[in-house]
């Protein structure tokens, strides 16, 4: 369906089932995601858009089926072999998950302080607060930031590792339009520059639209994969509303609108 | 993570301050530099202890100087052994006596001990000889009912 | 045939020993924390300051209030049989054995351990402990040790204080206000208590309930739902499972101990 999975895939879900409870979430969930592409994975709320991320950095584990990650299977992996995949990974959350105790500073020093980086700490965390357009935000405290400002330190820790793969939950949620495209562009940089594998969840159709080559359409616990083009031409009604909706979000899925 | 002197300082202060409860409740009030292998230990023998318990102070003039460590029963002579725990800078003279006294009408018994005039003075586990025995309630009362001169055994 | 009665006991034990079980893998998960590199002294500290320094005023206050009351009541109780001269072994003995480490403990619930519980509990709804996974660094050891190993640290000096400034309200009221005999009262006081017997089992009570409230309000916050009534409810059963644990726990420790 698309040209993207012809490339090389840096991250594959392989029949992946999972159900919380009585509700089932994946029932044999497949997709891959194209080395230093941005893929975008849309679906209605509920439909798992960060449980697939969370898996993928092995916070949460499927009751079956394969997940590799830069070709290593993580799923039957230790917790020690988990973190050094996770050295590779860089995660934005969608609150940012800064710890409100640390400075700016501290929170994105952190990763580095923890794993003994050899080098200047100081200057690593000024470079990426820089690449994220906050240069003097360090002394401030995460309670002191505005929602965007949250979400491009969130960004900044999640590359101080200088990761391959980047997953960001929600990165445009709660955000005004002008900030949207900032860390729209910020993304779209950082993919084209670092050649980062960008995998980003989100109900923002427009901006998928513009950042997306791939498109992971998450439906009935199945994903519908393909480029922004193919997906809104689908056959099946139910995608072709989620992206003629727009901001909106779809009325007729079952789940209920997105918020 | 971030650092903060006043706190740090604060924080000292506060678990110095502890330590010194600590300090205060098991030295000045518990007692502890009266126990352990650096109190001089006597024993003393009597026919009645009357309510006498180990840990009750023992006293010279009024001053605390020791504690009972611990009460048997002798079994040869049927008598109460009482093993004293007092300072071991102490001089006692060989002929002290050893008595058990009440502090009030119905406070808790203690062990005076008051000191003899002989040179001669008693050395870590020796025994003192001279000891008088509890006088109990009962016995008072017994004495007054039944009217009777008798001297019960008092040494 | 079903009864209904039998099946939810059933049902209930089973929880409570699962329950069990999840705080005793909880519990090694600490204690090999404790032993693995680096060692947490900033964190430490600034724990110590937070249920601490900050616990002082609140239970030295009481302390003081608490030893007022002993030694009001104490006095016109002994004054009847005129051995008012043992209130000071009436009030050391009350708080050294019972009062004071069985009192610190559940001001010190209230006042740090709901706190605590709410801290870890608002990390997991924000994420920020799947945060500091992602980092590949272990919430256990970055969060829940220090916390736990302050609250068993700082509980016997707490309860010190609180012992202290109680012998000194009782020394207010017997002899500042009623005329008793200072040197009487101390005396009484120092002829009573003993070290091994009392001292040591107060201490004793103290570090226990100190793990105790730790263990709990930490294990609560870890495992609270993701969402705001999670948190409250992690706080609130933080609260009543550490005050109903110091007073059985209480009662085992002075029948076993003879405390």
């Amino acid at each position: 369906m698309s040209d993207a999975s012809s490339s090389e895939a840096h991250v594959v879900l392989r029949e992946v089932s999972l159900a919380f409870g009585r509700r089932r979430v994946f029932d044999g969930l497949s997709c891959s995601f194209p080395r230093g592409a941005i893929s975008v994975i849309l679906g209605g709320s509920g439909a798992g858009k960060s449980t697939v991320l969370r898996l993928i950095g092995r916070l949460q584990r499927p009751d079956r089926g394969e997940i590799f990650v830069a070709g290593q299977e993580i799923t039957r992996l230790s917790d020690r072999r988990v973190n050094e995949v996770r050295g590779r990974l860089g995660m934005m959350f969608q609150g940012g998950a800064l710890l409100d105790s640390l400075s700016v500073f501290e929170n994105v020093a952190l990763p580095l302080r923890e794993r003994e980086h050899r080098g200047d700490v100081a200057q690593e965390v000024r470079r990426r607060l820089e690449a994220v357009g906050l240069p003097d935000a360090g002394p401030l405290l995460p309670s002191q930031l505005s929602g965007g400002m949250v979400k491009r330190v969130a960004l900044a820790r999640a590359l101080v590792g200088d990761p391959e793969i980047v997953l960001c939950d929600e990165p445009f949620s709660g955000l005004d339009p002008v900030n949207v495209r900032r860390v729209e562009a910020l993304l779209e940089r950082l993919a084209r520059d670092l050649g980062i594998t960008l995998i980003v969840t989100s109900h923002h159709i427009a901006s998928s639209r513009r950042m997306a080559e791939q498109i992971v359409f998450l439906q009935d616990g199945r994903a519908v994969v393909g480029t922004p083009a193919e997906l809104e031409a689908s056959p099946d009604r139910r995608i072709g509303d989620f992206f003629r909706a727009d901001g909106e979000g779809p009325f007729t899925l079952p789940e209920g609108a997105a918020a | 993570m971030t650092a903060s002197p006043v706190r740090d300082f604060v924080v000292g202060l506060f678990v110095l301050g502890g330590l010194g409860a600590i300090a205060y409740l098991s030295f000045s009030v518990g007692g502890l530099s009266y126990r352990g292998p650096v109190g001089m230990q006597l024993v003393a023998k009597f026919d009645e202890i009357g309510g006498l318990r180990v840990r009750a102070p023992v006293v010279i003039a009024g001053v605390k100087v020791g504690q009972v460590k611990q009460i048997d029963l002798d079994p040869d002579t049927s008598r109460a052994r009482v093993v004293l725990d007092v300072d071991p800078t102490l001089k006692l003279p060989i002929d002290t006596t050893a008595a058990i006294r009440t502090s009030g009408v119905l406070g808790d018994k203690f062990l005076a001990l008051e000191p003899g005039a002989e040179e001669e003075t008693l050395k870590p586990g020796e025994e003192i000889g001279r000891t008088e025995s509890a006088l109990s309630l009962e016995n008072l009362i017994n004495k007054f009912v039944v009217n009777s001169g008798e001297e019960k055994s008092k040494k | 045939m079903r009864v209904p009665f039998v099946e939810d006991t059933g049902l209930r034990a089973l929880q409570f020993i699962e329950e069990l079980g999840k705080t005793a893998l909880f519990m090694g998960g600490i204690l090999r924390s404790l032993v693995l590199p680096p060692v947490r002294v900033r964190r430490f500290v600034n724990e110590l300051y937070d249920i601490g320094v900050l616990s002082l005023l609140l239970v030295g206050g009481s302390g003081i209030a608490v030893g007022m009351v002993l030694g009001l009541q104490g006095y016109n109780t002994l004054v009847r049989f005129g051995a008012e001269q043992s209130l000071g072994a009436v009030v050391g003995l009350a708080v050294i054995r019972e009062l004071g480490p069985v009192l610190t403990g559940l001001l010190v619930t209230g006042r740090a351990g709901s706190a605590m519980a709410a801290e870890i509990g608002s990390m997991v709804t924000n994420e920020q402990l799947d945060g500091l996974r992602m980092m590949a660094i272990d919430p256990m050891h970055l969060v829940v040790t220090p916390k736990m190993v302050a609250m068993t640290a700082v509980m016997p000096l707490l309860s010190a204080i609180f012992t202290c400034a109680s012998i000194f309200g009782g020394w207010l009221v017997g002899v500042q206000l009623l005329g008793l005999d200072g040197g009487v009262y101390l005396s009484s006081l120092e002829d009573a208590v003993d070290f091994n017997d009392d001292v040591l089992g107060s201490l004793l009570k103290a570090v226990v309930f100190g793990a105790l409230v730790g263990l709990i309000a930490t294990f609560r916050g870890y495992h609270a739902r993701r969402s705001a009534a999670g948190v409250s409810a992690a706080t609130t059963s933080t609260v009543v499972v550490s005050s109903v644990a110091i007073l059985i726990v209480d009662y085992f420790i002075t029948a076993l101990w003879g405390v």
